[in-house]
């Protein structure tokens, strides 16, 4: 690996955990839901790097998690995380920084906003749904469908941070295009 | 950084940090199968038996559990709209015993004797060209990144106060964005002109 990825791999970790850590954001159209900007790390990791680098990215932050450090979302980690309800979105967060990612690859000719949107909702709500769903029911032995609906919440909060996602993309895009790593070549 | 870690030394920081790992993993796959509410509760009270053995931080610790009850709430009401509270009780038994367990080990194992521990699980990455020790740096840098991207964030936020008069919030993302890769930039040129990380190919 280049060393200019190992870099980038472990700044997009480091920035999931900021996220993690940060006070709440005040999103002025969505008082009341239950918003962690931390989603939108494994967003921002995909769209950004790309689909291999946005993947390594995250697990990266999931063995730093497990090697101790409370870098999630209300300063959890450690190994317990590993088995409670959510696990599956832990794992999920690979998955929905490398479909991103993907994505952001194969709308390479698309402009910026409109390409991460798509890459940001499908990687980021879909993907990591289809995960975080289907390890709450295997945890909690609810049928999916009463995992499905105790997951519904954050959905909303979630296409906020999609859009969002996709704002940042463009601005980074006009302002220092080459960050945009997953266009480059 | 907060760690997870405890500093006041108990018995449990005395055991080799790859013993403890592999007993959590058995415990784990042991308690999978069961569903029956007396066991799980056994294990659970097992569990704080354990945290009560390892003095009164541990103990301090499990509150550690508290951002996960609204979850435990909601998968409790399911149960019971299903009709099946004793069984919904049973998993909710064996998922706080595993994740008090889980971090139980995480309490008394410092994060390079962790690193250490799983090395040996890492080495057969070498096959696929990445080295542990990249591996290892990947950690290190990750971690020191942290408290440098928080001063990155402030500072934004101090010149956006000044310049706006209120609170930058998400504005700040982008430009934060941007600064951080610069940061990257500078870092992987240092990397470079020390030689690379192990087993990579320099720019």
């Amino acid at each position: 690996m280049k060393d200019r990825s190992l870099v980038q791999v472990a700044l997009y970790a480091a920035i999931f955990a900021v996220l993690g850590l940060l006070p709440r954001f005040d999103i002025p159209f969505a008082a009341g839901v239950p918003i962690t900007a931390q989603s939108m790390g494994a967003m921002l990791a995909g769209v950004m790097l790309g689909a291999w680098r946005g993947a390594l990215a995250m697990v990266l932050m999931l063995f730093v998690v497990a090697l101790g450090a409370p870098i999630l979302a209300g300063g959890r980690g450690g190994l317990g995380v590993f088995f409670g309800p959510s696990v599956g979105f832990l794992f999920g967060f690979i998955a929905a920084a490398f479909v991103a990612g993907w994505i952001m690859q194969v709308l390479r000719k698309a402009p910026v906003f409109p390409a991460a949107l798509v890459a940001a909702a499908v990687g980021g709500i879909l993907v990591m749904y289809a995960f975080g769903i289907a390890g709450m029911a295997l945890k909690t032995q609810l049928s999916l469908l009463d995992a499905t609906k105790a997951c519904l919440i954050f959905i909303p909060g979630d296409a906020i941070k999609a859009v969002l996602t996709a704002l940042i993309a463009q601005t980074v895009a006009r302002g220092l295009p080459e960050a945009l790593l997953s266009r480059a070549r | 950084m907060i760690s997870l870690y405890l500093p006041e030394r108990t018995w449990l920081h005395g055991l080799p940090a790859g013993g403890k790992l592999l007993a959590l993993a058995l415990l784990s796959l042991a308690a999978g199968p069961f569903d029956s509410l007396p066991v799980m509760a056994g294990l659970l009270a097992v569990t704080l038996a354990l945290y009560v053995a390892l003095g009164r931080a541990a103990l301090r610790q499990v509150a550690l559990v508290r951002p996960m009850w609204p979850i435990f709430a909601i998968l409790l009401a399911f149960h019971a709209w299903n009709g099946d509270i004793v069984f919904g009780l049973a998993v909710l038994a064996r998922l706080l015993a595993m994740v008090l367990l889980a971090n139980a080990v995480t309490m008394t194992t410092r994060m390079d004797d962790m690193m250490d521990a799983v090395e040996p699980i890492l080495s057969p990455l070498r096959l696929v060209g990445v080295s542990p020790r990249a591996v290892a740096l990947a950690v290190a840098m990750m971690i020191r990144f942290v408290p440098l991207l928080f001063a990155l964030w402030e500072a934004l936020g101090e010149s956006y106060r000044a310049r706006a008069g209120r609170r930058g919030g998400w504005r700040l993302l982008a430009p934060f964005c941007i600064q951080t890769l610069r940061l990257s930039h500078h870092t992987a040129e240092a990397l470079a002109a020390r030689g690379g990380a192990p087993g990579g190919t320099r720019r």
